[in-house]
């Protein structure tokens, strides 16, 4: 079956001196009925790509299909592709049921029908009690909830999210993340998401794009993307990491400790990095690890306990461990400790 | 591929232009349009009658400052000319000057009331500024003509008997003139005043300052750029003012606009009033391009 | 109680301010006031009366310098303000284009320009065309008028078009709304504010005018203003005070509404 969105070779330039490469030959598939995200810091190049898809923004170079038809030559109010913006963009000088049909409106649907619709998705995101407030006079979480509904209203092929639950407080953000996995799971319309939030991105998505420098690093599951990270990038944008600089020798890799490990994916030989999630480790006594250092500190955060370690080689190492009712403080800053970890944990990576 | 960024770019530019074409069109025709061809009024020769012959001559740019003796045909400076060019500059700065000694404590008074009350005040010099220039400089002549409100106060009074002869005088000029562009110095001090961080001053009694020198070492430099804009915007429309001089003047106090209009009018040269009109667009350039430094120096500074 | 040391005061700027605002309104006040005046002196009181309106209102010369000059008004706000919506939304929230620098110094021409100098202009320039077609009538003047009054139906419209959050034409167009459909019912809508705006200072600067009419009206084509400006030479009685007041009511009024149609949010 045809892809929701293909894009080869997507190149767009903006001009000027010196012209600014927006995103540099982007490949990417995007399969139908997917909650799909791309993450990446500002400037990435992810809502560039957004806009592509949306119409707002045209390439300079490369093709984008939608379901096997090509999507270039047709403006934004030809797409069969709806968006919810950052700011939302709700119309001022309209209540909150005209905002919602106004895509019915413009696609030419009968009175009755554009009014059974708009109810249905006042219904599906609890706004009907409010369907003739002005939009001003609605709060934060509530416009959101407005401008979903009019995205989804026309029922679209592709739903575009453009960090949408930025301007949310920590509880709603909670909230709304998985109302919209439910959503895209109750309506089988594929999703695109743009979030610059990692933790956000590994909540609600089916695959992850990570995006830097207008270029993609990686594609994958959440779990591929955060076990598996292809390169340090990846590995340093998801999540805590310590990366630890080893030689490579045959199958396997040589700690600054002295002590070795074997890692898959290792090359023959040469230096290379390797990551070891912080909540992967262990402490163990000073002579019974792989690695060996100086407690520097210890950060008490509730649920977890965080070890600084300084190691001998003088690399910092980050340790994490969760906390249970029985854990008594085991190690205080200036001991010596060692540091353990599974061979299969670490992951080699590329440059 | 073909570029579509550059397909639409295409498109945008052409909407443009065919959405700017019919403002563009009127003020061809008439603003920047007729100004050209003052300009090659400018070089052509006076006909009889007004009008010009289509024949080329320099004399009305030598006419702007000089003239012909009439006696031996020698040229020699313009006397009656160069004392209304220097009427028109002495009058503008007198008029500037006056603007500022008031509008200055305005524009500190009304930035120094508190935040609720000054779009009140403001709009109390906003709209004088909007309403009837000619119908403002009516009202200053009625009072102050031989018959108006102020002489037959003093006469009433008994501190004088004979009215004082205020009309057409250069000191009802420069009045009119004052009455009429007060605004256009208190707008923009206002503005660069009203971003004036009273920290600072708090700052400068702190270190032993007088309000004397709070005043020139504080708070003048810091609205300079307004005070230089507010100056410009008296000067330039002063400098080419023709309804107030004809009205308070009363055609015996020429300045360079009613000169203009004479070469129209009785003198029949209108070449020479061409080139008059340019002389006076020039003079006006140089000043508003200072403008445009002072207003730029204003933004960087606040940038 | 001792007074406080107050670091916002600055000696003899109250009083300045307040001479100033005396001095701005009296004349204007007296003006008014004058112009209910039994008797005829600008100087005199002699009792309240509405004759010198009715003098006015009967004066077969200042009716017809009334209906000229509101026929003027109109059509020039109507067309300024309708060509600079146009220019506005040309010229606001794009890139730099080229000639950009050439385009706003023509739009702001009239504002840069001394009046004296546009009406000189103007007079050679429609001399000769009268010449040349024969034509005497109005639409000189018409035309005058709005080519001046374009900067300041103009820069209410930009100002407000500025303010204008670009994403939510962008929505409508995700919506499937097309270009036009954008226009009526997303852009339109927000803008009248700034296009009323416009269209108000259009018309109360082209009901201002004296020079430029001065120079361009052919022979009987007084309006308002010229027509007082030629008075002035005669005797004055208060029949001038009152047209001048019913002049002064429209402005005021269109300046104040102008000023609260500004203040209407985005």
């Amino acid at each position: 079956m045809a892809k929701a969105i293909s894009a080869r070779a997507l190149r767009k330039v903006y001009p000027g001196t010196p012209p600014v490469e927006a995103l540099g030959g982007i490949e990417i598939e995007i399969a139908d009925n997917e909650f799909f995200t791309l993450l990446g810091p500002s400037g990435c190049g992810k809502t560039t790509l957004l806009r592509l898809i949306a119409g707002f923004e045209h390439p300079t170079s490369g093709t984008m299909d939608m379901f096997g038809e090509s999507l270039l030559e047709a403006p934004p109010h030809k797409r069969q592709i709806n968006t919810v913006f950052q700011n939302y963009a709700l119309f001022p000088h309209m209540t909150v049921a005209e905002n919602i049909g106004f895509g019915l409106e413009m696609l030419g649907k009968s009175k009755g029908e554009i009014a059974t619709t708009t109810g249905e998705m006042m219904e599906l995101v609890q706004m009907s009690h409010l369907a003739d407030r002005q939009t001003s006079q609605i709060s934060g979480g509530q416009q959101q909830r407005v401008a979903l509904a009019r995205a989804l209203a026309p029922k679209p092929k592709i739903l575009l999210l453009d960090e949408p639950l930025s301007a949310l407080d920590f509880k709603l953000r909670k909230n709304m993340q998985l109302e919209l996995k439910r959503l895209q799971l109750e309506t089988g319309i594929t999703f695109i998401f743009v979030t610059h939030d990692q933790e956000e991105a590994l909540t609600m998505s089916d695959r992850i794009a990570v995006m830097s420098d207008g270029a993609i690093r990686q594609i994958g599951t959440p779990r591929e993307i955060y076990d598996h990270p292809a390169d340090r990038f990846v590995a340093d944008f998801i999540g805590d990491t310590n990366f630890l600089t080893v030689e490579a020798k045959g199958a396997s890799v040589k700690l600054a400790s002295g002590k070795s490990l074997k890692v898959a994916g290792a090359p023959k030989a040469g230096q290379v990095t390797i990551a070891v999630r912080p909540e992967h480790a262990r402490l163990t006594g000073a002579d019974n690890g792989l690695m060996s250092g100086v407690l520097e500190n210890v950060v008490y955060l509730g649920t977890d306990t965080h070890f600084h370690v300084a190691l001998e080689d003088g690399t910092a190492f980050v340790l994490r461990q969760q906390n249970a009712p029985d854990t008594a403080a085991g190690h205080v800053a200036g001991d010596k400790v060692g540091i353990t970890f599974p061979a299969d944990v670490a992951q080699v990576l590329s440059d | 591929m073909s570029d579509l960024s550059i397909t639409e770019a295409k498109r945008q530019s052409r909407n443009r232009w065919l959405l700017l074409s019919p403002a563009l069109v009127i003020l061809i025709f008439a603003a920047s349009g007729p100004l050209l061809i003052t300009l090659v009024y400018s070089f052509l020769t006076a006909g009889d009658f007004g009008g010009v012959e289509w024949e080329f001559s320099t004399d009305a740019w030598f006419g702007v400052f000089m003239e012909r003796d009439i006696f031996d045909d020698t040229l020699g400076w313009s006397d009656a000319h160069l004392s209304i060019f220097w009427r028109s500059v002495k009058l503008s700065l007198l008029t500037t000057l006056a603007c500022l000694i008031v509008g200055f404590p305005t524009a500190y008074f009304i930035a120094t009331r508190p935040k609720k009350q000054r779009d009140m005040w403001m709009l109390l010099i906003i709209i004088p500024f909007w309403t009837n220039l000619l119908i403002r400089t009516f009202a200053i002549l009625e009072l102050i003509r031989n018959e108006g409100v102020v002489n037959t106060v003093l006469i009433a009074m008994g501190v004088i008997d004979e009215p004082i002869q205020m009309l057409f005088t250069e000191f009802a000029i420069i009045l009119g003139m004052v009455y009429v562009y007060l605004p256009l110095m208190v707008l923009p001090i206002y503005a660069s005043m009203e971003r004036l961080d009273f920290n600072l001053v708090e700052a400068a009694y702190d270190l032993y300052a007088t309000r004397m020198r709070v005043l020139r070492r504080v708070i003048l430099p810091l609205v300079k750029p307004g005070v230089i804009a507010g100056s410009i915007l008296v000067f330039v429309p002063s400098l080419g003012a023709y309804v107030t001089p004809r009205i308070m003047g009363g055609g015996n106090q020429l300045m360079i606009g009613n000169l203009i209009e004479l070469q129209f009018g009785q003198g029949r040269n209108w070449p020479l009033g061409a080139a008059l009109s340019i002389t006076l667009l020039a003079i006006v350039m140089v000043a508003l391009m200072a403008y445009v430094r002072a207003a730029g120096d204003e933004e960087v500074r606040h940038g | 109680m001792a007074k406080g040391f107050d670091v916002r005061k600055q000696t003899g700027f109250t009083t300045i301010a307040m001479a100033c605002f005396v001095m701005l309104y009296m004349p204007i006040i007296l003006l008014v006031v004058y112009s209910f005046n039994a008797g005829s002196s600008i100087a005199i009181w002699e009792g309240f009366s509405w004759r010198w309106y009715a003098s006015a209102l009967e004066n077969e010369q200042v009716q017809e310098a009334t209906v000229r000059s509101l026929i003027i008004a109109f059509w020039a706000a109507g067309i300024s303000t309708t060509v600079a919506v146009l220019a506005a939304l040309a010229t606001t929230r794009t890139r730099k284009f080229r000639g950009q620098t050439t385009v706003f110094a023509m739009i702001n021409q009239p504002l840069m320009v001394p009046e004296i100098v546009t009406a000189v202009a103007l007079l050679i320039f429609f001399a000769m065309i009268k010449v040349a077609t024969g034509y005497t009538g109005l639409l000189y003047l018409i035309i005058a008028h709005s080519a001046f009054c374009i900067p300041f139906a103009y820069l209410p419209i930009r100002a407000r078009l500025q303010g204008m959050d670009l994403s939510l034409e962008q929505a409508a167009s995700d919506l499937y709304a097309t270009p036009f459909q954008i226009f009526r019912r997303i852009t339109l809508p927000q803008l009248w504010p700034g296009i009323l705006a416009g269209a108000m200072l259009a018309f109360v600067i082209s009901l201002d005018d004296v020079v430029i009419t001065e120079f361009v009206k052919s022979a009987g084509q007084d309006t308002l203003p010229t027509y007082m400006l030629g008075q002035l030479r005669r005797v004055v009685t208060p029949e001038i005070n009152a047209i001048s007041t019913a002049l002064l009511g429209i402005s005021v009024t269109m300046v104040i509404a102008f000023t609260l149609l500004s203040k209407i949010k985005n």
